[in-house]
């Protein structure tokens, strides 16, 4: 299969320093659950990486040490951009802002003058396809809008890292599936990097440029796979028997890191 | 009641109907039906929905005047006076001298319970906001909110007339002391549910604590903080008559009154003033309902 490259960054991806660079990091909660241990990680520019594991192996953990909400208990965890955008579980809408304002709220704590947030927010409405729902509160929006308005609020930071914590867990099919596209499209347009947790294997390999698996409580990483599918993924290369393939050895792996 | 519950199925339905999320187009369509379908029932609708609502209590209230009614009649000549009948209460309760009289008071008693709802709801936030802000403050403090809800009310007149003397400054601290649990509870209620990923958004950009108090919690805590209103207005009425019964010095409140006309055997009188003060609590209970309404009810709904 031709490889196309991933995104459009022209440099080759090993001469540079990774955004995310974790050495030997472990995590333990004051309450004494060992949440990581021993994980090494690196996110180049220009890749998508997911993140799989079975519930509370701390994949999640992870996120929140490369944004900055925890600091890693062991080992060295280096983040070389402070433009990251984080999506969380939860749309996480401010339900008194509408869209608009919902999306403007990350420039707005910046301090950038209205004008200027203003724009960057219509332009990330525009880029994720909410154009005409600026004045709808979260309340009126489904599930897979707010997920929407929650992207492009981040995408207003212009961020170089994009950090998704399981954004689409609580979404259906149809919906996860078309957001899923989009999101390709976004990486592929904006040339951020990505690191993206998922319960499910087969988003993970469709999504992701590099597939991590994690064994259960501690986590630790069991292996990792890399997805040779060019970008912008063909929504039909689910159904194709190499795609099948590598989700099973990623289920495989999935299974004894949980068993082990 | 059921004005809420009709327009909380609409809202439901519209997140509904654009659910597929399919291109916008379709959507834009979807929910553009819906809200005008929204905009459609506007007055005639309203007004006969509204009418429709206000029937069964009204039908309730003609069953009420025909027993009090039916009471009088009941009664010997002699004990008739006990229940004055409305038109009584009305010509000679509402009407003549006593009519102004009651109003004048009822006024002076609505600025002892609005004086005492305001200082409480000023320490109440304030009280709740250092809470929300510090565990410690919490730890330390919210038990003796508690407790000063525990203390009943009349156990502390006495003290409360000698240190403020007997007139509108015992009358509002009365009010405070009664409205102030209400608005301490329901505002830390509302600033502790934000839910931890929303302040990681606002944690990940390094707002300040002023940041996050001012857009994120204190609108959070809204609804809240009207619930507790409504609440501690109601209480407020309660506490400014109270305050009118034990400290009767200087300009009279409704409470003085009431207890003047039952000292006087003036039962008309007697009963506007009771009307009237059922009113007062009543108009409180329904301004703070209206502002809260006006304030939060465009985004907030109650059932998530």
């Amino acid at each position: 299969m031709a490889m196309t490259a991933p995104a459009p960054t022209p440099t080759s991806v090993g001469t540079q320093t990774p955004l995310v660079d974790f050495t030997n990091v472990a995590m333990k909660f004051p309450n004494g659950t060992v949440a990581l241990s021993g994980v090494n990680i690196t996110v180049n520019r220009g890749e998508f990486v997911t993140v799989v594991g079975p519930s509370g192996c701390g994949k999640s953990t992870l996120l929140r040490i490369a944004s900055g909400l925890e600091t890693a208990s062991e080992g060295t965890a280096t983040v070389s951009t402070d433009r990251i955008g984080y999506v969380f579980q939860d749309a996480t809408l401010l339900a008194w802002r509408d869209v608009q304002r919902n999306v403007e709220l990350l420039a707005e704590l910046n301090k950038q003058p209205k004008k200027e947030r203003r724009e960057k927010a219509r332009a990330a409405i525009d880029l994720v396809g909410l154009t005409g729902f600026e004045k709808n509160l979260p309340k009126q929006l489904s599930g897979g809008m707010k997920m929407r308005a929650s992207l492009a609020r981040s995408l207003t930071l212009d961020p170089e890292l994009f950090l998704f914590d399981e954004p689409f867990g609580a979404l259906d099919e149809i919906t996860r599936e078309r957001l899923n596209d989009e999101l390709i499209q976004l990486f592929v347009r904006e040339g951020f990097a990505g690191m993206f947790i998922t319960h499910s294997v087969s988003e993970a390999v469709y999504l992701s440029t590099k597939v991590v698996v994690m064994s259960g409580r501690p986590g630790t990483i069991v292996n990792t796979f890399d997805v040779p599918f060019p970008m912008p993924r063909d929504p039909d290369i689910r159904f194709t028997a190499e795609f099948a393939e590598l989700v099973g050895e990623v289920s495989h792996a999935l299974r004894e890191g949980h068993q082990g | 009641m059921s004005a809420t519950e009709a327009t909380t199925v609409d809202s439901t339905e519209l997140a509904h109907n654009v659910d597929v999320d399919p291109p916008h187009g379709s959507a834009v369509s979807a929910v553009d039906m819906t809200v005008s379908r929204e905009a459609v029932r506007t007055p005639a609708e309203r007004i006969r929905r509204g009418v429709r609502a206000a029937l069964p209590p009204l039908a309730v209230f003609v069953v009420i005047v025909i027993i009090w009614y039916g009471a009088n009649a009941i009664l010997a000549p002699t004990q008739k006076f006990l229940v004055p009948t409305i038109d009584q209460v009305i010509i000679q309760g509402f009407g003549g001298p006593s009519g102004s009289q009651i109003l004048i008071a009822v006024l002076r008693t609505t600025g002892v319970a609005i004086t005492g709802l305001a200082i409480a709801a000023v320490l109440g936030i304030g009280w709740a906001t250092a809470m929300s802000l510090a565990r410690w403050v919490q730890r330390s403090t919210y038990p003796y909110a508690v407790i000063l809800q525990c203390i009943p009310i009349l156990a502390l007149v006495p003290l409360i007339g000698v240190w403020f003397g007997y007139e509108f400054n015992a009358r509002v601290v009365v009010c405070v002391m009664i409205a102030l649990f209400p608005m301490v509870a329901n505002t830390l209620f509302g600033l502790q549910s934000v839910e931890r990923s929303q302040h990681e958004l606002f944690q990940l950009q390094k707002a300040s604590k002023w940041t996050v108090l001012t857009k994120l919690m204190y609108p959070a805590a809204l609804p809240s903080i009207f619930l507790g209103l409504r609440t501690s207005a109601g209480l407020a009425v309660v506490g400014a008559i109270v305050g009118d019964f034990f400290f009767q010095r200087g300009q009279p409140g409704v409470g003085t009154l009431l207890q003047t006309y039952a000292r006087l055997l003036s039962y008309p009188q007697l009963f506007a003033a009771i009307i009237a003060s059922a009113l007062l609590g009543v108009a409180m209970f329904f301004i703070f309902g209206l502002i809260a309404k006006i304030a939060v009810g465009k985004w907030y709904d109650p059932v998530n």
